[in-house]
């Protein structure tokens, strides 16, 4: 174990640094300076503000130099100051960090409780009207756009019923209000956003779960134990489930970056606090030190999570561990 | 041919020839903009209502689909063409070749897509032309994969001995006797790519990050949905419809074709 371990985090070395030149080079794809995008229209930046600018951010030396200066940093996780307010970057990520994490917390754990017994009763039953019906709905989720979903139940449920607030994390009176009043304040603020999140992932996770399934029951030891006369529900969960549910470790490491990705577009529909709206903001205000940061950052959990589901079912799964080759 | 697949070409050709036709069948002019009919909702004058500034919405709609349909399908030419080059490349020739293409394509896919794709575009100034290059450079991976797989389970076979003895160039194997082969699952994972393009596209224009107006594109039609939502359900649900359509019918087509072609994936 320790040896997969070992191998699979020097395999990740060579990924780090990949990531750290790509995120570099993106911004350095910009015609001219990253300083002459906001002041060289402006007469009021003299030449000595803008190269003051760039002796900050080491401009003016080599792009190599640039780049392990830049790294050197990155590894005291010091990001530089953001463009727009001057704040350490760490900082303004490390605040809006908690309601992105919880909210893709709160939705993977819909999503397996959910698309998990669904996917099971899909392939048990497949070919039935439920496992019909199942199909058809994950071909729907999967083709329906995200924000045109969020503002479909925006309209039904915030404005034309009036159930649900429209936006934000909390009401503005939040302060005043008792313990469990706060809790139902939040819940109602969060239903939409967290529904929204899990639309994809529970079409693809069911999806996943039904050919896993289907195939463990498709098995030679399933005919064993039903031979041997176990009951139904030994053979399903003991023997089918246990298998079948092994490959949704990696699906659950892979669906990390879409998680990440599509917090931009609900963050920012329903005006939540997380890192997707500042990664937006940051974007429509070219704060390029906080793009730089959000975009490694991102890159280097997604690779994490993918590290930590390998290593989950090498654990599980002993064929892994002893592979010669990692595919 | 199974019915999924005949649906799917059904609507994607449907959608296509109003595509093409655009200039024919729309009723107005994209861009007219009629201040005496503001967001009006459908009539006989107006299928699907106007917009803000009094534009009809069925017109933008349709030439929405000339740029939606034209910029999936271009970045995913784009993507195969990455893909292929660099799947075969590493699949045929295997060794150092391999592992820095592979490498490369697992570094790429620890990216966010939708993160790469915003910094590119906050840098590059957003126009249909970045889009489809972007969307095409960050997702080639897929089909980089496929490609490889498949051909490493194609190259030890005899046929492919029989073309090295009679001296067919490496470049003649792999155009010849390699890909035609591993054709099929590229094709569906293509379609794919096109829905998922167009997925892109549409959330990119919706952040007004996309398409830049007056040129319209689905997800541009929405932004105005923001604003209106409560006061014009039809800005809302149209263009919407309209890519989730789209997206579904690139679905079938691919559900379609691996069935009919008889891969379990």
């Amino acid at each position: 174990m320790l040896t997969y371990i070992a191998r699979r985090l020097a395999g990740s070395i060579p990924i780090i640094l990949g990531i750290t030149m790509i995120s570099f080079a993106i911004i350095h794809l910009v015609p001219g300076k990253p300083t002459s995008a906001e002041s060289a229209l402006n007469p009021k930046v003299s030449l000595q503000v803008r190269e003051r600018i760039e002796k900050l951010y080491g401009l003016d030396k080599p792009i190599h130099v640039q780049y392990l200066e830049w790294t050197r940093r990155l590894l005291k996780l010091d990001f530089g100051r953001s463009f727009s307010d001057g704040r350490p970057v760490i900082e303004k990520i490390t605040e809006r960090l908690p309601v992105t994490v919880g909210i893709n917390v709160l939705s993977m754990f819909f999503i397996f409780i959910v698309a998990i017994p669904l996917g099971v009763k899909s392939a048990r039953s497949s070919g039935s009207w439920f496992d019909t019906s199942a199909t058809f709905f994950v071909f729907l989720f999967f083709a329906a756009p995200t924000f045109w979903v969020a503002l479909l139940l925006m309209q039904l449920f915030c404005i034309t019923l009036g159930w649900l607030p429209i936006s934000g994390i909390t009401s503005l009176d939040f302060e005043y209000f008792t313990f469990s009043q706060k809790v139902i304040d939040i819940v109602r603020h969060l239903a939409l956003p967290v529904f929204v999140s899990c639309i994809t992932g529970l079409a693809a996770v069911s999806r996943y779960m039904r050919t896993s399934m289907r195939e463990a029951l498709q098995q030679p030891y399933i005919y064993t134990a039903r031979a041997k006369g176990l009951p139904e529900r030994t053979v399903l969960y003991k023997h089918a489930f246990r298998n079948a549910i092994l490959p949704i470790i990696t699906i659950l490491g892979l669906s990390i970056p879409g998680l990440i990705g599509g917090s931009v577009i609900f963050e920012s529909i329903f005006a939540l606090p997380g890192i997707g709206r500042l990664f937006y903001e940051a974007v429509m205000m070219r704060d390029y030190p906080l793009i730089m940061a959000e975009v490694v950052l991102g890159a280097l959990l997604t690779m994490a999570g993918n590290l930590i589901a390998d290593i989950g079912y090498a654990y599980v799964d002993p064929r892994i561990r002893y592979a010669k080759k990692v595919s | 041919m199974n019915k999924l697949l005949l649906v799917g070409i059904a609507i994607i050709g449907f959608l296509s020839a109003a595509a093409i036709l655009a200039p024919f069948i729309s009723p107005y002019e994209p861009s007219l903009i009629d201040s005496a009919s503001l967001l009006m909702p459908p009539s006989y004058a107006h299928p699907l209502g106007t917009d803000g500034l009094g534009r009809d919405l069925l017109s933008r709609i349709i030439y929405g689909a000339r740029i939606s349909l034209g910029i999936g399908i271009i970045a995913v030419g784009i993507s195969l063409c990455i893909g292929v080059i660099a799947g075969s490349v590493a699949g045929y020739f295997g060794g150092l070749a391999d592992s820095i293409i592979m490498r490369s394509a697992d570094i790429m896919l620890c990216f966010p897509t939708f993160f790469l794709i915003l910094a590119t575009v906050a840098v590059l100034e957003p126009s249909i032309i970045n889009i489809m290059v972007i969307i095409g450079l960050t997702s080639w991976m897929g089909i980089a994969r496929l490609i490889r797989s498949e051909i490493l389970s194609l190259r030890e076979r005899e046929f492919i001995q029989a073309a090295k003895a009679i001296g067919a160039s490496h470049y003649g194997i792999i155009c010849r006797h390699l890909l035609p082969n591993a054709l099929g699952p590229v094709f569906v994972n293509a379609t794919l790519g096109i829905a998922g393009a167009i997925l892109l596209e549409s959330a990119l224009s919706f952040l007004g990050l996309g398409v830049q107006p007056p040129v319209p594109s689905w997800g541009n039609i929405l932004i105005e949905s923001k604003a209106t939502l409560g006061v014009a359900w039809w800005i809302t649900l149209f263009p919407g419809l309209a890519i989730f359509v789209t997206i579904l019918g690139f679905n079938f087509i691919a559900e379609g074709l691996r069935k009919h072609w008889g891969y379990n994936a």
